[in-house]
């Protein structure tokens, strides 16, 4: 950062200048925390990415990888299985939070709500397939009462199967899909509400023409973040679900790979197909929130 | 406030909450089913256990190890959030407070490692820290969980620190202050309760992150949800109680701090803060 020549005779001296385009000793500050992400966030992606093209088996050729991977149905499968489980729970989980959402942001007191939603958010997936183990069994409580209520005669299966890992999904995915709706909801100035009860609009349409397009970019980014979350599903999916048959997702596969066959380039690969799924999902979503509306939503004075 | 009062609308306001509480009763029917079960002698057929009893607690504790593996996942804990919070408040000042060119792909590098979910970018993390021999050892679990906590108190940290009027600073400043004093004197308190929040929250994330600890924890360097998972991923070889009593040794450890962090942050205004109702 020192500058050798001397600043009266050759104008600014470097660390003036790089001042002036806002590097300074504050700025520096952002150096350790991003040469950190830069060793253990790009650096491992860009190794994963060109280790991915070099298949463990040296003979083969640099797609080896991608073309066992769309060649071999135990291993494309996993894709379609895995957005069977993702895109319908994520759906439901948003189709519930916004009329909940509308709901609770009307509530004086939303702090218990809210803490009991962000129960299953920090006990995290493992417990909660520790707890559905026992509560969704044959003779767990819900299979119980479901009996005595009369509308099953014997248990329904719902575990080891694709329904295990559709109801954890509910149960984890739902809060946090809730919680971000909630507080874009909450984020839009409530008078804008008032205006169209005022100018005569009903339930129905203050939602549909007064809140639906200034929320609609919130809820595609909800979308987003909650699809993210449940395609890469792994522990429910493995304690939960049937691993090597209908819940058998992509992250089961890459996990394989890497750690029951030590096949890192393969893994490599898995991880880099699922990043670029999951990635195109939220670029469809993203760009088709291009034609919503698109601007200040939370009143003009703040 | 506006307030329908027609049948239809109530009768929606009713089917909303009747969904909310089944929600609930299902989460606390689960909750509950792992704490009944962990104070159960034998549990077959019926709705509740035949007899009660805590032994199953001093077994999951020595079957489990939990000793050795509670200090461990405290340890991993404490490191994370210490180490999160010094880079994490430094990089957060310095983008709360400087404009330079490329700052938004400095964002971008922050706001990636919280939007991709961890399973993905942890298979190729893993990889190259078993090449570096870092993995299995306890600062590869730290470091694993320090990749998403970083840019997490980053991003909470940022608004905090813009809503601190830079006169106050510049005050400071005049009167001769270093940056490490002015650190210290004036900042830090006037940070203190944004640090906390986000730490705390960071405290409750890392205890429950069973992806990347799982990834990359070795034999002596399993944190309390890897012990679970591995305990549960092989039912049958210990008694289903033992289990259930090690998960509600891990729900209180989470749940402790979760309420200490809800006295601190309300998760609903994660991205916006909320426009209060006019009072009528």
């Amino acid at each position: 950062m020192h500058s050798t020549f001397h600043a009266s005779q050759h104008g600014p001296t470097l660390r003036q200048r790089l001042a002036a385009n806002g590097f300074d000793a504050v700025t520096m500050l952002v150096l350790p925390a991003a040469l950190f992400l830069v060793l253990l966030f790009i650096y491992p992606f860009a190794f994963g990415l060109v280790l991915s093209f070099e298949p463990k088996n040296t003979d083969a050729s640099w797609l080896a990888n991608y073309s066992r991977f769309f060649a071999d149905p135990f291993l494309y499968e996993t894709i379609a299985k895995t957005l069977w489980l993702s895109v319908p729970t994520t759906l439901i989980n948003l189709f519930l939070a916004v009329p909940i959402a509308f709901r609770v942001r009307l509530m004086r007191n939303q702090r218990i709500l809210t803490a009991i939603l962000v129960l299953p958010i920090t006990l995290g997936t493992v417990l909660v397939a520790e707890g559905l183990l026992n509560y969704l069994g044959p003779q767990g409580w819900l299979n119980r009462t479901l009996m005595t209520i009369g509308l099953i005669d014997q248990p329904v299966r719902l575990l080891h199967n694709y329904w295990g890992v559709f109801i954890s999904l509910l149960l984890t995915g739902f809060p946090f899909t809730f919680l971000l709706t909630l507080s874009y909801v909450t984020g839009i100035d409530p008078a804008l509400e008032q205006a169209a009860a005022t100018l005569g609009a009903g339930a129905w349409q203050r939602f549909r023409h007064v809140y639906l397009p200034l929320l609609m970019p919130g809820f595609a980014i909800t979308f987003c973040l909650s699809f993210v979350q449940a395609f890469s599903v792994f522990p429910s999916a493995v304690l939960l679900g049937a691993p090597a048959g209908p819940t058998r997702v992509i992250s089961i596969a890459a996990y394989q790979a890497a750690f029951e066959e030590y096949d890192y380039s393969m893994a490599s690969a898995i991880a880099m197909i699922m990043g670029f799924v999951q990635l195109a999902i939220v670029v469809a979503v993203l760009a088709s929130r291009g034609l919503f509306y698109r601007g200040p939503a939370s009143g003009a004075k703040g | 406030m506006i307030r329908d009062t027609t049948i239809g609308a109530k009768l929606w306001a009713t089917a909303v909450w009747a969904v909310v509480g089944f929600f609930i009763l299902n989460l606390f029917a689960m909750i509950g089913t792992v704490i009944t079960s962990s104070f159960g002698t034998r549990w077959l057929g019926t709705w509740l256990p035949a007899g009660w009893t805590t032994r199953w607690y001093s077994s999951a504790w020595s079957e489990f190890q939990l000793g050795d593996v509670l200090i461990v996942s405290f340890q991993v804990v404490g490191l994370v959030v210490l180490i999160s919070g010094v880079l994490g408040v430094t990089a957060a000042y310095a983008l709360a407070r400087r404009e330079f060119p490329g700052k938004r792909l400095v964002m971008l590098l922050f706001l990636l490692p919280l939007l991709i979910p961890p399973i993905t970018f942890g298979i190729p993390l893993a990889t190259v820290l078993y090449q570096t021999g870092l993995a299995g050892t306890f600062w590869g679990v730290v470091a694993a969980n320090l990749v998403p906590t970083v840019p997490f108190v980053i991003l909470v940290m940022i608004p905090f620190i813009e809503q601190i009027d830079p006169k106050i600073e510049a005050a400071a400043r005049v009167f001769g202050a270093n940056t490490f004093k002015l650190f210290i004197h004036v900042l830090l308190p006037l940070l203190l309760p944004g640090i906390l929040a986000s730490l705390l929250l960071v405290l409750v994330r890392t205890i429950a992150m069973f992806e990347l600890t799982f990834l990359v924890a070795g034999p002596t360097s399993q944190t309390l949800v890897v012990a679970l998972y591995y305990a549960v991923f092989a039912a049958g070889v210990r008694a289903v109680q033992s289990i259930d009593a090690m998960a509600v040794i891990y729900m209180a450890t989470t749940l402790i701090w979760l309420l200490v962090a809800l006295r601190f942050v309300n998760p609903a205004q994660i991205v916006t803060r909320a426009k209060q109702q006019p009072a009528h």
